[in-house]
């Protein structure tokens, strides 16, 4: 039996079972709702095959077609990709419980097909091995992606969507110019050989200036944000969370693997010392601008903006302390998502409860509604990045490959993030306790809406207990590369 | 200067060209227009680099890379065209509302 279970070629799965599962819900809407259920189930025992697979057999690689590397498609995991995969799986599971409370019909028979999409999009994306398949799951994730934030149809959701997909596809073409370059001037898209063959030429350096531009305008790093609080703003609270938490995960992950694998040992400190100061800057202005808003949805948003600068604090550290930062990188990442898909779920609750999400005028909800107000806090510990959770570990690695190298400047900059979404994050708490000036007429809220929440929240909390089994795992097959630097 | 190399010029220009209208028109159908016409620009300059040297037969991995681009392509002017009326049934102008233009 077992050995029956470890030769289903599970990455396989992983793609087509949520492009079946998404043309199922298309066709027949009456019953999306449990065939998205039962697919995104499926989807996570599936992810746990793969992490059995992978840890039986080592890093795992497919042709799919039986055609290989340099003509045909490669499937590729490692440990990289399964933490990411792993974070899609238990993210997607969470919000689509919340969903089933959330979306009524017909909204429920337009959200499922694309979520479905976006959720095979994402999976390809992160078992892609070459540089063109990573162009196409990009797209198709960005246009999932847009179709899903403009799902309301309000003016609002519509602008935003507007602004986002313009943002999404200069990024992808900026991308797709680079790939060309480097097909041109190295002839393979496999990021393995690429990697063998690259050499300091003018073209690689137009390829990175472009790719890594495009990347950036995807992820919303500082100054490219411009997009991100209205559409992540304005779209319905489960597709926030899994833009926030995974959508732009998914570009910062591109440019991670082109890093590592293609354009790190080359050495760019100049680039690297930008995206650095580029990621300070957006911890330092996300915090503030989350720190001003009224609104909570918007303050989350910023609050998005503000942890990748994080990510890219990492750059400048990686040289001298390899594999600590990246090892913090992938920490922040898996409970950034947690966190933020737990606060803009929050979010949602406290929308539908009031009918709207302004701050000051949240009444008594700690009362009214304990256990959305305990995720709220509990996913503000692992944002604020207090122990026990998994912000902390995360943060307190970067810090440590800061300290390691002096760079005191970045560990400042850490801190202040920190002491900043502290402000944030209690302000919310604040309001939450107090009663509002006005009372509002309250709805009832589905308990599913309010435990996936907390789950999320959990999840990020308890991510603080389980560093040393996720760091074993994310370093199968060295993503990281060998660190010469013990930790 | 090769025939290939002056193609892969035209298409960096077509390129620059989207961006500048990109950047500069307010009209979403003019930034629409101009995200394709940066499209071709890149698909260009990847069919025209296929061909390598003066007389060896071209690559045909581009030209498979180009038609799967074009079906993103013209799946991504669907869904912004899509969009893109919606908004001007909405707001009764096809702009982007508000500061930070795109």
């Amino acid at each position: 039996m077992a050995a029956i279970f470890l030769e289903i070629p599970w990455a396989v799965v992983l793609i087509l079972l949520p492009l079946s599962g998404a043309m199922a819900c298309f066709l027949w809407p009456a019953v999306a709702k449990s065939v998205g259920l039962v697919t995104v189930s499926m989807l996570a025992l599936s992810v746990a095959g793969l992490v059995w697979q992978v840890m039986e057999y080592g890093v795992y690689r497919h042709a799919v077609g039986g055609w290989g590397a340099p003509l045909g498609i490669d499937l590729y995991a490692d440990g990289l990709s399964l933490l990411m995969l792993a974070m899609t799986a238990l993210v997607g599971l969470a919000v689509s419980i919340y969903a089933t409370g959330y979306f009524e019909q017909p909204h429920a028979a337009r959200f499922w097909p694309l979520w479905l999409l976006l959720l095979a999009a994402l999976n390809a994306l992160f078992l892609a091995a070459d540089i063109f398949n990573l162009y196409v799951t990009l797209e198709l994730m960005g246009l999932a992606a847009v179709a899903l934030s403009a799902l309301s149809g309000s003016r609002d959701a519509l602008g935003g969507a507007m602004r986002y997909l313009l943002a999404t596809l200069l990024g992808s073409l900026a991308y797709l110019f680079g790939v060309a370059l480097l097909y041109h001037g190295f002839g393979s898209v496999d990021m393995a050989i690429l990697g063998q063959r690259l050499e300091a030429t003018p073209i690689v350096w137009a390829a990175l200036a472009l790719m890594t531009t495009g990347l950036a305008l995807k992820t919303a790093l500082f100054p490219f944000h411009f997009w991100l609080p209205p559409a992540h703003a304005s779209a319905p609270a489960p597709v926030s969370a899994v833009l926030s938490a995974l959508v732009v995960k998914a570009s910062f992950y591109i440019l991670l693997r082109l890093w590592l694998e293609i354009f790190g040992p080359l050495g760019v400190e100049g680039v690297e010392t930008l995206l650095g100061l580029l990621g300070a800057a957006a911890v330092l202005w996300g915090s503030v601008q989350a720190l001003r808003q009224t609104r909570l949805k918007l303050l989350v948003a910023y609050s998005t903006v503000a942890q990748i600068g994080y990510l890219f604090l990492a750059f400048p550290l990686a040289a001298g302390s390899g594999i600590t930062a990246w090892n913090a990188v992938a920490y922040l990442a898996l409970s950034h998502a947690l966190a933020k898909a737990a606060m803009f779920l929050v979010a949602g609750n406290l929308l539908r409860f009031g009918g709207h999400d302004r701050i000051a005028d949240l009444d008594r909800v700690v009362q009214r509604l304990p256990l959305t107000v305990t995720a709220f806090a509990l996913a503000g510990v692992s944002i604020m990045g207090l122990p026990p959770s998994g912000g902390f570990i995360g943060k307190w690695l970067l810090l440590e490959a800061a300290l390691q190298q002096g760079r005191w400047d970045l560990a400042v900059v850490m801190m202040l993030g920190g002491l900043l979404a502290a402000g944030y994050v209690f302000k919310v708490l604040g309001f939450a306790f107090t009663q509002a000036g006005v009372p509002h007429e309250s709805k009832t809220v589905p308990a599913s809406m309010e435990w996936a929440a907390l789950l999320l929240a959990v999840a990020a909390i308890v991510l603080g207990f389980l560093a040393a089994p996720l760091l074993a795992l994310v370093g199968i097959g060295a993503p990281f590369g060998i660190s010469e630097v013990a930790p | 200067m090769s025939t290939a190399f002056f193609y892969a010029l035209v298409g960096v220009g077509l390129f620059c060209l989207g961006l500048y209208t990109l950047i500069v028109q307010a009209h979403l159908l003019r930034k629409i227009l101009a995200f394709n016409v940066m499209g071709s620009g890149v698909f260009l300059v990847l069919v025209a680099l296929a061909k390598r040297t003066e007389d060896a037969l071209p690559d045909p991995v581009p030209h498979a890379m180009v038609i799967t681009g074009i079906v993103v392509a013209v799946s991504a002017t669907a869904l912004a065209l899509t969009l893109m009326l919606k908004l001007a049934k909405e707001t009764g102008k096809a702009e982007l509302a508000g500061e930070g233009e795109e």
